[in-house]
Parts: C-alpha cells; structure tokens; sequence
C-alpha cells in the first residue's frame, strides 16, 4: 500500500523524522518495498517569472527570455516553447541542473548565436506526466523564486509498504499510524467519527433480500443521500495525495471514495440518486442470466452465487468489487447515495475470482473490514463530502443486524514468556495491547483481551503474543541454541534417502555431469515416453511445453542436450535424479535416475580415444547406477528389447528375476530427430522405487578366504548362431565351470569370412582359482570338456576349429 | 711365451676397439670360444711336460682371465650405450597434451541441497520428503489456508483437473505440506527438514514455474521462539560461513505460524557487487515462526502439550547468494558452459569436518 509522508502524519501526532518511521515499519510487521521523495529529483527546479520573451533574432520558433528568479540579476535564456510570454509564471532549471525527462545536465551554451543559461520546463522534461505541448505556466501568484516541488506539493515522499493478509487494518493509513503509535512513535490523532444527524430523509432506502441463514453475507450497510453537492475538482491536497499514490483524480465525489478508501482503509459507493430506479437497493444474490457492466466498463454474466446491489433495473453492483456504470456517479452529478457496507468475505473473493476483477475494493473486502465501519464512519465521511462538495446530508439509513465480532480471548500469564522465551512485564503487556485498541481485563491468571472490530485475524492466544511480542520488538529475543539430544550427531538421511546422494557422485565420476530440469513437459513428448494421462494434465500451465507431469526424465534431458548442441556443444553427457510420475497420487510418483549420452565419448584429439558413443556406453551407465543401488552385475538378467523410444534392435532391459530394474538404448532416430539431435544418441533410465533396499546385514564383511594357489586360465572359441544371445553362452559357461570360477571374460566377437552366414564367433576366456590343491591337467582338461559340452547343449554352439 | 703375450694384447687391443656388442661376441669366440686361440693353446699344454705345463697352464689361465675381465667390462659398456641409445631414439615429446580426463559437474542445487542437510544434521535434524502432486487440504486447508483465503492468491497456485468429487490436486506451492503428513505420522519430538521441488504458476526474470525450497519443522517440550532464532542463526553462520554474520528477525505472517518471522541477514552492496556479511543493507532469507496452534490442532496434537517452530527457506536463493549465481532461471537450462563453472566436482562432498564451502573447481 502507498502513502505519503504528510498523509500519514495527518493522523500520527509525532516529531520523528521519516527516517525513524522507515527504520521501524518492517520491525512492526510492515515491510517498505519503496520510498520515493520526489523533491531530490527537483530541488533545483525554481518558480521564476519571465520578464521579458522576445523573438530570437535567428529563428523564428525561438525566443529569448529574461527570467527572474528571485534573487541576482535575471537571467537570459532561450526557449521554444510556443506559450513562454512576458509576465508568465514557469518553471526553471539553473545551469548545473539534471533534467530528468531529457537525461541532461544543464550547461551555458549559445543557441544560435543568444546566450541561454539555463531551461524553462515542460511537465515532460521533469517526468511528471507526458505533457510537452509547452513550459509549465503556473498561477499568477506563484511565488518567484521558491522551490517548485514545494509549491506544487511534490516534496512529499511516497512510501509503499507490504501488508500482509492478516493486517486488513492496515489497508489504511490510520491503521499504519495506529501500529506506530503503538510502537511508541507519536499519537494517534482523533478523527471525528460521531454520528451526523443529517437535515432530511432518505429518498433511498436499503432492501436487504437475503435468506435468515444468509445474513452474514451482509451483516451490516448503511447509506445516505447527498443533494445541492457541486462536484467538480478534488481539493489540492486530497488530489495531490491521490496522485501521488498513483491514482488520476476524476471528481470530488469519485476521490472521496478512493481517498477515503485508502484513508482509512474503508471501500465506499457512491450512487448518483438520480439512476436509482424505484428508490429502493436491493442487496441479494443474482439471478444466473442476468449480466451487469461495471465501471471498469466490462459486461459481465452473473450467477446465484454473486452477491449484488441493484434497483428495479436489476443489479449494477458487485458488492465489495466493483460498482455498475450504470448507476455511478459522474461530474454532472448533484444528488448521490453513499453506501457503507459489510460484505462476506468469502463471497467477494469467489465471486472476484470468477469474474476475475482486481480491485482496491475486492483486496479489502476479502481481507475484512471494521465490521462496525458503516455507523461510524457514516458521519465522517459526511462531514468530508459537505466539506468539499457542499451541499446536505441526509439522515442515516441502516439495514442489517450487524456482525457478532466481540470475543474475548484469554492470555495467560506465561503465555509470551512460554511461545517466544521473552520476559515481557504484565503492564507492558497491557500497555501494548491497549494501545493497539484491545480492550483488557485483567484475572489472577492473566489477561482477559477483546481484539477491537478492526482485528478480525486475532483469533487466539498466539495472536496475542505476535502483537505483544512485534510491538516490543522482535530483538528482545533470546538467542538459545536447539539443545543436542545426542552428543554425536545421527544421520539426516535414511537409507533409502541415502541413494540419490550416492548415485549423483556416481554418475558424475562417470563423466555425467547432472541436470535439474523440469517436472513438467510439452503433451507430445510426455506420450512419447508413455505418458500423457489427463490426470497429469496442468489446468493452467505457464506454456504449452510446460502442460503436463513428465512420465520420465528422459526428455527433458534430450531437449536440454538439444539446447546445448545449439549453443555448439558436440558431445553432451547428462544425468538427472528427480521425480517423473505415472499418476497423480502419491504412490505414483517415481525417483527416476536417467541419463543421455550424445556424439562422441572423448573430444577429438591425438591419442585416438574418441569414439561415439553406443548402446554399450548406456548398459555401463545403467550397470554402475545399479551397482551404487547393491546390485552386482553378475545377479543381472539381460533381456533385449524395450520401449518404442528406443531404436528396437539395439536397447535392453537389466532384471532381477522377474522385476525389471533399469532400461537402456539407442534413442529411436525419430525421437532424436524430434529433439533436434543429430549424433549417435544412447540414454538409460531406473527409477530407485523399482530396488528395494537390501536388508542390513551391518557394516561388516563377510570372512575373506584367500587361495594360496595360483589361479589358471583357458580360453575357447565358440562358433554358433547369431541369434543366441551372448549372455546365454556366458551362463552356459559359468555354471559348467562349476565352483572354481572366479572369472569369465568374453574377449573377442567375430563375424564374416571363415564362419558361416548367420553365425558368429564368440572367444571367452575363464579363470579357475584352486582352492585346495594346484589343479592337474586332468582336472582343467576335464573342466574344459564340460564348459564345451555345455556350451554345445545350451547354445549349439561348437569349438572353432 | 713371447708368442703368448703377443696373442694377449692383440686380442685385448681387439677388445678395445670393438664398437658393438656382436663385434665383442665375435671376439670372444675367436678368443675363448671352443675353438678360439686361447682355448687352444691350453690344448697344446698336453703335449708339455709337468713343469712347463704348470707354468705355461699358469700364464695361459692368467691371460685367459684377463680377456674374460676385459670382454666384461668391454660388455657392461657397450650394453649401456646401446641402452643410452635407445632410450634417445625412445624420446617422446612430453608436451603433447595427456589422454582428456573425465569432467563432469555435481549440479549447485543438489550441493547446496547436501549443505543445508549437514547442518542440520548437526542440529538433530532428519530429512523428511512428501509427493510433488499434492491434495488440496496438505497444501492449504491443513496449514491454515482455507479456501478464498487471500494467501491462496500469492501462491499462484498450478492445478491438476478436477476428479469425480470435484477435488483438484495442485502442484505443492511450498514444501510445508510435509510438515502436516509428518505430525500425522509421528508423534514428537520432531526435527525434520523438507529440501524438495517447489511450483508456481509466474515465470519471468525472478521466478521459476518450479524451484526448490527447504522446510524446517521442530516440535518438542518448551521450544519456543528463542530456539528459531538459535537455530536458524546458528544455520545462516554455518551455512555462509560467517562467523559473526549479522541476522534480523522481523515480523510478518504466515497463516501456518503465530508468531511468525522473516529472516534478513546482514550484507553490503558495493557497485552492484554483493557481499554477504556487513550489515550496511539487510537481504530477506527466510521465512519462519511458531507452528500455529491451527496447524497443531489439523495434525491431532494438543496446542497446550506441545509447540514448536517451522521455517522455510528458498534453496536458489541461499545458493545465489553463497556462490554468486546472477541468474535464477539458469539453474534449470543445463547449459553445460554453465554447469562448468558453477557446478562441483563429484568427489568435492560437503561435510562438517571438511567444509562446507566447496574447494577445487
């Protein structure tokens, strides 16, 4: 919210400088976001007179001013505006002066040959507004030689604080002022808020059209006519302050409103009596089908759930949002109803957001009033529009019985001392809380409080101590470390958190380096990788790419690798360990660990190590994010095949038993080709739900037993179809190796000449490690002839000759 | 035996000047190989008799190991300059570039992620994680934020669509849903922080759709607002690595804590420059406050009996500000320029008895 300087003393008696009053806002709970003093930007810029403004010699759209400024001699300068006359009032700026509007500082120059030592403004040149059809022409009895900022009532500094949802009363000025006076800066001044008889009745009467269980939707209106008012311009200081808050003053009648709503904090509506059709408003929900257009000038469709105010011509009034254009006041009003209302605040926020309307008025209605507000602020305002407008007033009318907003909460005595560990004195207590407007009753236990109508969010014991515990500031705190309750720090994590933090390092000592991208993704590429249920469709994404839950992370991944190709990066290697989601409750969000490999394993350079990457590079991957996760490669199964995003000879599947642990592959050349990429592109992905985590056994290993025997070597080479999968052979080998082996190792693949078509060779190499005695020959010989007897009976596969 | 020292110093002048190592052999077996002229001459000693044999045997013997001494050290000479030339022929130009390394980098999100846990570790604290896809009541209705509340309207809020019932899920605004499902599922004393993905609907130079927050909850017997402040100054000390950083606590609201508080710390700003520290100027961190007796009351647990505080903190924000990221929306594009020089390098972990600050780049 936005105020000046000045308006806010108009209700805080005080002798502290503004300096002081910004120092202390945000320790009350009120936090300056700006303070603008426009009299810095203008303090050179003087009223001063033209004495004299004669036709340039050498041009015929200049002339040559001599302008008195107050004290020394006058000064000559040249100007082109087309209204600088002898005896006009103006603006100047001295030599040496910065001119905002033309980012210039001012120097003494020659224009066409006439000395000028200085400017006389426009409104533009000094960024008050976009005027620039000539220089400022002010009143006649401007005094020359005084600062303009002053005069025109700019060295006034606006401040703009943030308020809270909670603090509705300080959506005014007073109630900021009320907070500071509390604090101790200056006294709140009175306002006259007695009622005012007023001189006649009301040709308007109020029609409250609303259920008996309804009635809180407007607990409390009042309203009064106005007639004989002659609205025309705002006074100079009520229209300064509005402008200086950013508001265009319209009318007398219309700043009123909007002054007084900013004043105090209190929303009003004014009508012009004479577009009342019937004498009578009526306060009641819409008819669904009816429509209203408001002074925003937008038509707008009603439903039975709008709360609104209208005449026999139907509703022109979303009450607490904004009023009809119909019925509103204008310049040439005379006679005008003035409503005062209590509206639910539920009702207005629903009803603002669905006809989605920001107004000054919504935010306070939906914040909460002073449910008292239309009785005592009837007369003050009255007061305030017969000052201005002139004019009478007429008697009150009131409908509603009023909102129930007594309570009285109980503060124990220990209760501040208990919640925030400071000792604030009982007097104290009371002395803050009555200054606040609470009204306190004090029982050997402690205090009795009654928040005033103007603190709807206090509602417990703990608001009290808020109040308490910001007005007597939040540095009387004590500083007390969180006990330990062990003297060696336990772990933060769990096993299962453990693994995200395990599997980063991994992947990144791999040479993966790790991306955090979006949860969210464009709808095509979340079906593309099996995706796309509507339950995970954004209501109201921020773009299209960004409209749905990702089913994984794989494609973020590929557009970020896209992004950096762009950028000329060639080979792009990335992981990613975030969350993707196969619905929408909670036990259908997964971990998922993904990575993508992109162009080539090395950059180009003299040892020859760069190769481009393949499906093999991803099985790698997925192997060492399982091996962090407790699964060692030789408890793998590998089946080939997978998803259709992958290229469908060259991906696979690493289980355990029967449950899939991790996919790997070339992406399909359309996927790569969607994402733009354009080299050899392979990725893997698991999600760490699909582990579960191995017992605890403890952190001790089990007992080592060394052989002392040296370990043997042989080697075969098999030939046999292509189609039988490598890694059947290998099983075919290590169980008929029996216990000894301790390692197998396929070192070598050939296909082409020498072998028959559709068939391949594969050479594997074992090594035994005696355990008892050195092997025999016989014993190797004999080992041997099983692997190869296996080898043919699992796999056809026959000894290369 | 003229004849014999002649033989001697020829073969020994033939030593000398052989200049390889097949050259020295050659002379070898010409000298002591079977056939060789000494091996010979020791033939011809059978035809002498006793006392000639004995000295000329002597003589020869002497002689003959004189030429074994000399081939020897001939030998140990050649063997080292053909080894001397060799290694020059081996020579290789060192100051060709080594095979590249492997470099990848640990994402400043996730590092700074594993900071803050280890301080809180410290402090006793275990992390607690919640779904991303939340239900109306976690993210709202359960922390004191009723439907058309007017805090709901700062959230900006992503929605799922409606179910059967008419309920919509949302996309967690804050991760202070965790603190609900925890008190739910425990009884206290609870320390646990929250670090988890974040989402609002505002996306522009200051704000993500997604970024990430960590929530702090502590409940327990007579904790009270002296221990927030404790804690989370303890925190913002560890955590930027200021001994005697300055903190200010200053009101404001949160419908899910009473008292609630923000947090500033101390900091200058130098020509745009930002150093994290003097207190000329006050930068806001993190927001706090004393579990709302509401919130407490949701979870089942007697606002009497127990109280507590919570916090949560920006994890973008207090990595900016630590590492001098200019740049929030650069967290999410992966550029790799990028990662290069703000990330970490895997083996650079974050621990207390190590440092938090991070080391080699």
């Amino acid at each position: 919210m936005k105020f000046t300087r000045d308006w806010l003393f108009s209700h805080l008696e005080t002798d502290r400088p503004l300096a002081d009053i910004l120092d202390v806002l945000p320790m009350l709970g009120l936090e300056v976001e700006s303070v603008v003093d426009r009299a810095v930007a203008l303090a050179p810029f003087v009223i001063a007179e033209l004495i004299s403004a004669e036709q340039h010699p050498n041009a015929d759209k200049l002339r040559v001013c001599m302008v008195n400024i107050g004290a020394g001699d006058p000064i000559q300068v040249v100007c082109g505006a087309p209204n600088a006359r002898a005896g006009m009032k103006g603006v100047f700026a001295p030599v040496g002066a910065y001119v905002p509007g033309i980012d210039l500082k001012l120097k003494t120059g020659e224009i066409r040959g006439e000395l000028s030592n200085g400017m006389l403004c426009s409104e533009r040149e000094m960024q008050l507004s976009d005027e620039h059809d000539g220089i400022i022409d002010l009143a006649a009895d401007a005094p020359v030689g005084a600062s303009f900022a002053a005069y025109a009532g700019l060295d006034d500094p606006i401040v703009e604080v943030a308020i809270t949802p909670n603090r509705a009363d300080c959506l005014g000025v007073r109630g900021v002022a009320r907070d500071l006076a509390a604090a101790g800066y200056g006294q709140l001044k009175l306002i006259d808020t007695s009622p005012l008889e007023g001189s006649f009745d009301s040709p308007i009467s109020w029609d409250l059209n609303l259920a008996a269980d309804e009635a809180h939707l407007c607990p409390l209106v009042s309203g009064r006519a106005f007639t004989g008012l002659k609205n025309g311009s705002s006074p100079a200081w009520m229209a300064n302050r509005l402008t200086a808050i950013g508001q265009r003053p319209i009318s007398a009648l219309v700043d009123i409103t909007n002054y007084v709503m900013v004043d105090l904090g209190r929303p009003l509506h004014a009508y012009d009596i004479d577009k009342i059709d019937g004498g009578k408003l009526i306060i009641g929900r819409a008819n669904p089908g009816q429509t209203m257009t408001a002074l925003n000038e937008k038509t707008y469709d009603l439903d039975e759930d709008m709360l609104v105010i209208g005449d026999a011509n139907g509703p022109d009034d979303l009450a607490g949002i904004m009023g009809g254009e119909r019925s509103g006041v204008s310049d040439a009003t005379d006679k005008m109803f003035l409503e005062i209302a209590i509206f639910d605040q539920i009702a207005v926020a629903t009803t603002g957001r669905k006809l989605n309307i920001h107004s000054d008025a919504r935010f306070r209605f939906e914040r909460g009033l002073d449910v008292t507000s239309p009785e005592w602020a009837s007369g003050y305002v009255a007061r305030l529009v017969m000052d201005i407008c002139g004019g009478q007033a007429s008697h009150m009318v009131i409908a509603g019985d009023g909102a129930d907003w007594t309570r009285e909460i109980f503060l124990a005595s220990d209760k501040v001392e208990r919640l925030t560990g400071m000792i604030v004195p009982k007097a104290r207590q009371t002395e803050i809380l009555e200054n606040l407007g609470f009204t306190i009753r004090e029982d050997a236990a402690g205090l009795q409080v009654s928040p005033p109508p103007w603190r709807g969010d206090i509602d417990g014991a703990a608001d009290l101590v808020e109040e308490i515990s910001r007005i007597y500031g939040f540095n009387h705190l004590p500083m007390v470390h969180l006990p330990r309750e062990h003297v060696v720090a336990q772990p933060a994590v769990n096993a299962a958190q453990a693994r995200p933090l395990r599997l980063r390092r991994a992947m990144a000592e791999r040479g993966l380096t790790e991306a955090v991208t979006f949860s969210f993704l464009a709808e095509k590429e979340a079906v593309m990788f099996g995706g796309g249920d509507a339950s995970l469709r954004l209501v109201n994404p921020i773009s299209a790419d960004l409209s749905i839950m990702r089913p994984s992370a794989l494609p973020n991944l590929l557009s970020a690798a896209a992004r950096n190709q762009d950028r000329g990066e060639a080979d792009i290697s990335m992981f990613e360990v975030g969350p993707v989601f196969l619905g929408d409750e909670p036990d259908q969000q997964r971990t998922a660990v993904a990575a993508i490999r992109h162009g080539a394993m090395a950059p180009r350079e003299w040892h020859g190590s760069r190769r481009p990457v393949d499906v093999f590079d991803a099985k790698a991957d997925a192997e060492a994010a399982l091996a962090v996760l407790g699964v060692r490669r030789g408890s793998l199964q590998i089946e080939s095949g997978g998803p259709d995003y992958f290229h469908p000879g060259r991906c696979g599947r690493l289980l355990q038993g029967r449950s899939l642990l991790a996919q790997f592959g070339e992406l399909h050349p359309q996927v790569a080709s969607h994402f733009g990429l354009r080299n050899a592109l392979v990725g893997f992905e698991l999600f760490l739900e699909d582990l579960p985590l191995a017992k605890s056994r403890g952190p001790a290993r089990s007992y080592l037993k060394m052989s002392p025997f040296q370990p043997v070597s042989r080697d075969f080479a098999f030939i046999l179809d292509d189609d039988v999968p490598a890694s059947q052979l290998l099983r075919a080998v290590k169980s008929a190796a029996g216990q000894l082996v301790t390692d197998i190792q396929l070192f070598d693949v050939y296909q082409g000449k020498n072998i028959g078509d559709g068939q391949k060779s594969l050479a594997v190499t074992i090594t035994l490690t005696p355990q008892k005695a050195t092997l025999s020959e016989a014993e190797i010989e004999a080992i041997s002839d099983a692997v190869i007897a296996a080898a043919g009976k699992n796999c056809g596969a026959v000894l290369r000759g | 035996m003229q004849s014999l020292d002649a033989v001697s110093s020829k073969i020994i002048d033939a030593i000398g000047a052989a200049d390889s190592l097949d050259a020295l052999e050659a002379i070898r077996i010409d000298a002591l190989g079977k056939k060789g002229r000494v091996s010979l001459m020791m033939r011809d000693l059978g035809g002498m008799d006793a006392e000639a044999r004995k000295q000329a045997g002597q003589a020869l013997n002497k002689v003959k190991d004189e030429i074994a001494a000399a081939i020897d050290a001939k030998q140990t000479l050649l063997a080292s300059a053909a080894l001397d030339a060799r290694l020059s022929a081996e020579r290789l130009d060192v100051s060709l570039p080594s095979r590249p390394d492997i470099d990848a980098r640990l994402h400043p999100l996730s590092r700074t992620i594993e900071e803050v846990i280890a301080i809180f570790a410290e402090m006793g604290f275990q992390v607690a994680e919640g779904p991303d896809i939340e239900s109306d009541y976690y993210n709202f209705t359960a922390l004191n934020i009723p439907p058309e509340h007017p805090a709901r309207q700062e959230h900006d809020t992503f929605y799922l669509p409606a179910d059967a019932e008419g309920k919509r899920k949302v996309l967690r605004t804050h991760t202070s849903p965790v603190q609900i499902r925890t008190m739910e599922a425990n009884e206290p004393p609870i320390r646990i922080i929250v670090p988890g993905r974040t989402y609002r609907s505002d996306h522009d130079a200051t704000h993500s759709p997604m970024f990430h927050q960590c929530e702090g909850l502590v409940i327990g017997d007579g904790i009270h607002m002296g221990h927030l402040k404790g804690c989370l100054i303890d925190f913002c000390r560890a955590f930027f690595g200021v001994d005697d950083l300055p903190v200010r606590f200053r009101p404001s609201y949160f419908p899910f804590t009473e008292p609630s508080a923000e947090v500033d710390i101390g900091c200058t700003r130098d020509n745009g420059a930002l150093k994290i520290g003097a207190s000329d100027d006050w930068l806001e961190i993190l927001g706090s406050g004393m579990v709302n007796p509401r919130v407490l009351e949701n979870c089942g647990y007697d606002p009497e009996k127990y109280q507590g505080f919570a916090f949560g903190m920006g994890i973008e924000r207090i990595a900016m500000l630590k590492y001098g990221i200019p740049d929030l929306r650069t967290f999410y594009d992966s550029d790799l320029r990028w990662m290069r020089h703000y990330g970490f390098l895997p083996f650079d972990a974050p621990s207390i008895h190590a440092g938090l600050a991070g080391g080699a780049v």
